[in-house]
């Protein structure tokens, strides 16, 4: 292992080796005579090209882009530093798992619309949760009004879970769950199915995204300051690692860190110093990396720049790989691994002429296949204005299918491995991410930064940037900036029934009317009494509470009364 | 920004306004790009931060004295939340506070909205400086309201 503090340091050294360039007698001549002359002759004005990460993207591309060493760099697919892919035989082997994210109104119309799904051959589901739920808050509060059911289903207590899965056995499907600062609650419900169905959790399967440092940083869904959510966390990868090994706990996400308004670069590099942090936590915590760190997927952007996304998805492998191996001495490859979910990029939509999303749809589709990704949600062309109608989503799914089994694009493994444009840009992310390593380290760590509001900032920065360059003309959007047209004929929108609010208040009216009071209270007082102590793992405590039929709100007021609420670092 | 007999309205001192997220909504990508435009234009800018309730958010403005609120939210509960925040102004008289809104807010909403005297109503890839000419113009009504 090398010496922690100066590992990114060194390794920026290292990598920008890869992104020298060296002269190019053939290039120059080509320069100083066919390309000026076509110029001159064509009055051409050389005006500057950049992508997301303001990278500067040069005319041509040559072998001397290139490092003489850019072979070991890529390596085989299913090989270390696995550039070129995480299995062997990639979309040979199984194409993508084409998961689309689903969830709304009540844990009736979700029930329905899974069993419809595991009908049709689906294994793997995928859930969305309102508003209320993701923040930890009862429907009967009043800061729930108007926001039941809206953005995915509602859940307070264990008895919506019942309804969600009712008759769905959780040993025959995996099921992801898009919670993060209550992950650790909604995996105790989850598990308490499990164990009302008679099933052994070491045959449960299934991810939640429990990525609490993204949170503070873009999708802002908190309760508590860090550092309880983090401990929070902790105790469920010691949990799962030892009760539930097939559980994937954390997946890493760059999306909404992409989403919020960060480039490229800045997505990868603030979503892996993520992922460092939580191995770090892992071991920390007395755990073998080797063995919890296949348990680590990630979620990532796929943006509009086609060759600047392929080449993000291709560096975070590499990166990954060389950093658990050489700083975490993780030697086993499945651990050395990086797999992740990809979705398509929501902010690139427009409400503005929405059928040509399709088409912004299928490029940022054909990005993440060729960037490698294990599983992809593709956003309807109406999601600029609602949660998507169904005509819209079958379209999106289409597309995948399209790509898939029409096009070729997935015959063979990383067809655009060895362009000098692709390597070269590949080289350039790294480098850039690798800086951003060192200078979150410098910071005292990315906890750090993101406490001080540092990582939020860069992000707001390129953000207001971009939206400046929209407004200048420098960068189009199609239909918003250019070919813009008048009185665009509306289309149809999902609209969300207002009946979903009425029957979650009447289930927990109904909830706590028939629940045990005495096992309620008893269980949340052992879970004060389990936060309290930092040795004690929260976990069974929370998976009690949730069977005593504790509401989601109840069950965080115990933390919340411990740890308090959080406020964020001021960012403009 | 404001030019001609407007210009006193904000001679010595120029428009205040709030930004808020008063439903359950973390997407904050869009108000701190106009947090930072309106503060390029030359306002004077506060940001209520997220998840203040529509009483916090009303308080605020009337202890800070500002001209606009803006409202942003793009999680669907705009007619539930921004309702609150008009009916809370209303049922105190505030009438020196002008509330402009935005976000993912479907055109059959605008109208209702309207009746509320929540103008603007803009959604994502509405240029910067439409949205800064309208909050001027909501600014100018409340100025001219204050010096009444």
């Amino acid at each position: 292992m090398v010496e922690e503090q100066n590992y990114y340091k060194k390794k920026l050294q290292e990598v920008q080796k890869h992104t020298e360039l060296k002269e190019n007698a053939e290039e120059k001549r080509w320069r100083d005579t066919t390309l000026k002359k076509w110029n001159e002759k064509t009055d051409f004005n050389e005006k500057e090209y950049t992508n997301s990460s303001d990278i500067k993207i040069k005319d041509i591309y040559t072998s001397s882009d290139l490092p003489a060493d850019q072979e070991p760099l890529l390596g085989i697919s299913g090989e270390y530093p696995f550039t070129r892919g995480v299995y062997p035989n990639m979309y040979r082997g199984k194409y993508w798992t084409m998961r689309m994210f689903s969830g709304f109104g009540t844990p009736e119309d979700t029930n329905s619309r899974l069993k419809y799904l595991i009908s049709h051959g689906e294994t793997g589901l995928s859930i969305a949760f309102d508003m209320p739920t993701l923040y930890a808050i009862d429907c009967d509060s009043k800061r729930a009004e108007g926001e039941i059911g809206k953005c995915g289903v509602n859940v307070t207590s264990l008895k919506d879970m019942e309804v969600v899965f009712d008759g769905i056995d959780l040993s025959k499907v995996t099921t992801s769950m898009t919670i993060n600062a209550p992950a650790a609650v909604l995996t105790a419900m989850y598990f308490a199915i499990a164990e009302k169905q008679g099933l052994d959790l070491n045959k449960i399967g299934g991810t939640v995204q429990a990525d609490i440092l993204k949170e503070y940083i873009a999708q802002k869904e908190w309760i508590y300051p860090p550092e309880a959510h983090l401990r929070i966390i902790r105790d469920m990868m010691v949990f799962c690692t030892k009760n539930a090994p097939k559980w994937n706990y954390i997946s890493i996400s760059g999306y909404h860190i992409r989403e919020a308004g960060a480039s490229a670069v800045q997505e990868l590099a603030f979503t892996l110093a993520d992922g460092f942090y939580y191995v770090d936590m892992g071991i920390k915590a007395g755990l073998d990396p080797n063995r919890f760190a296949p348990r680590l997927s990630f979620f990532f952007n796929s943006s509009i720049n086609f060759f600047e996304e392929i080449a993000k998805m291709r560096a975070a492998r590499r990166i990954w790989a060389t950093v658990l191996k050489e700083k975490f001495g993780v030697t086993d490859p499945r651990a050395q691994m990086l797999r992740f979910h990809t979705q398509t990029s929501g902010y690139t939509l427009t409400w503005q002429q929405p059928l040509n999303n399709i088409i912004r749809t299928t490029v940022e589709a054909m990005a993440a296949v060729f960037g490698g990704t294990q599983s992809l949600h593709t956003n309807s062309y109406d999601e600029a204005m609602a949660l998507p109608s169904e005509e819209a989503v079958k379209i999106a799914l289409r597309t995948q299918q399209i790509l898939a089994e029409e096009t070729g694009i997935a015959d063979t493994i990383d067809p655009l491995a060895g362009s000098y444009y692709l390597e070269a840009l590949t080289n350039e992310i790294e480098k850039e991410a690798y800086r951003y390593f060192d200078k979150i380290e410098s910071m005292g760590g990315i906890l750090n930064a993101v406490k001080n509001g540092y990582i939020q900032r860069e992000i707001a920065a390129t953000s207001y940037r971009r939206q400046k360059r929209l407004e200048s003309g420098e960068e189009i959007m199609v239909g918003v900036n250019r070919y813009v047209e008048k009185d665009e004929k509306p289309i149809n929108i999902l609209k969300i029934s207002k009946e979903a609010e009425k029957i979650q208040l009447s289930r927990l009216k109904n909830t706590k009317e028939t629940r045990n009071v005495e096992k309620v209270k008893k269980s949340l007082d052992a879970l004060r009494e389990a936060f309290r102590d930092e040795k004690k793992n929260v976990m069974p405590f929370l998976i009690d509470a949730a069977k005593s039929y504790a509401t989601i709100e109840e069950i965080s007021d115990v933390g919340r009364e411990i740890y308090g609420g959080w406020k964020e670092p001021v960012i403009v | 920004m404001v030019d001609g007999k407007n210009q006193l309205l904000f001679k010595d001192k120029p428009i205040k306004i709030l930004l808020a997220k008063p439903g359950i909504d973390g997407h904050d990508r869009g108000i701190l790009v106009l947090a930072k435009a309106f503060r390029d234009a030359g306002m004077e800018v506060l940001y209520a931060g997220l998840l203040p309730t529509p009483e916090e958010v009303v308080d605020t403005a009337v202890n800070e004295d500002v001209d606009v609120i803006a409202l942003s939210l793009l999680n669907g509960a705009h007619m539930t939340v921004f309702r609150k925040v008009a009916q809370i102004m209303e049922s105190r008289n505030i009438d020196d506070i002008s509330l402009v809104g935005g976000g993912t807010i479907p055109d059959e909403d605008k109208p209702e909205l309207e009746k509320m005297k929540i103008t603007g109503n803009y959604g994502p890839g509405t240029p910067l400086s439409v949205i800064i000419d309208h909050v001027t113009m909501r600014a100018i009504e409340a100025r001219e309201r204050k010096l009444r």
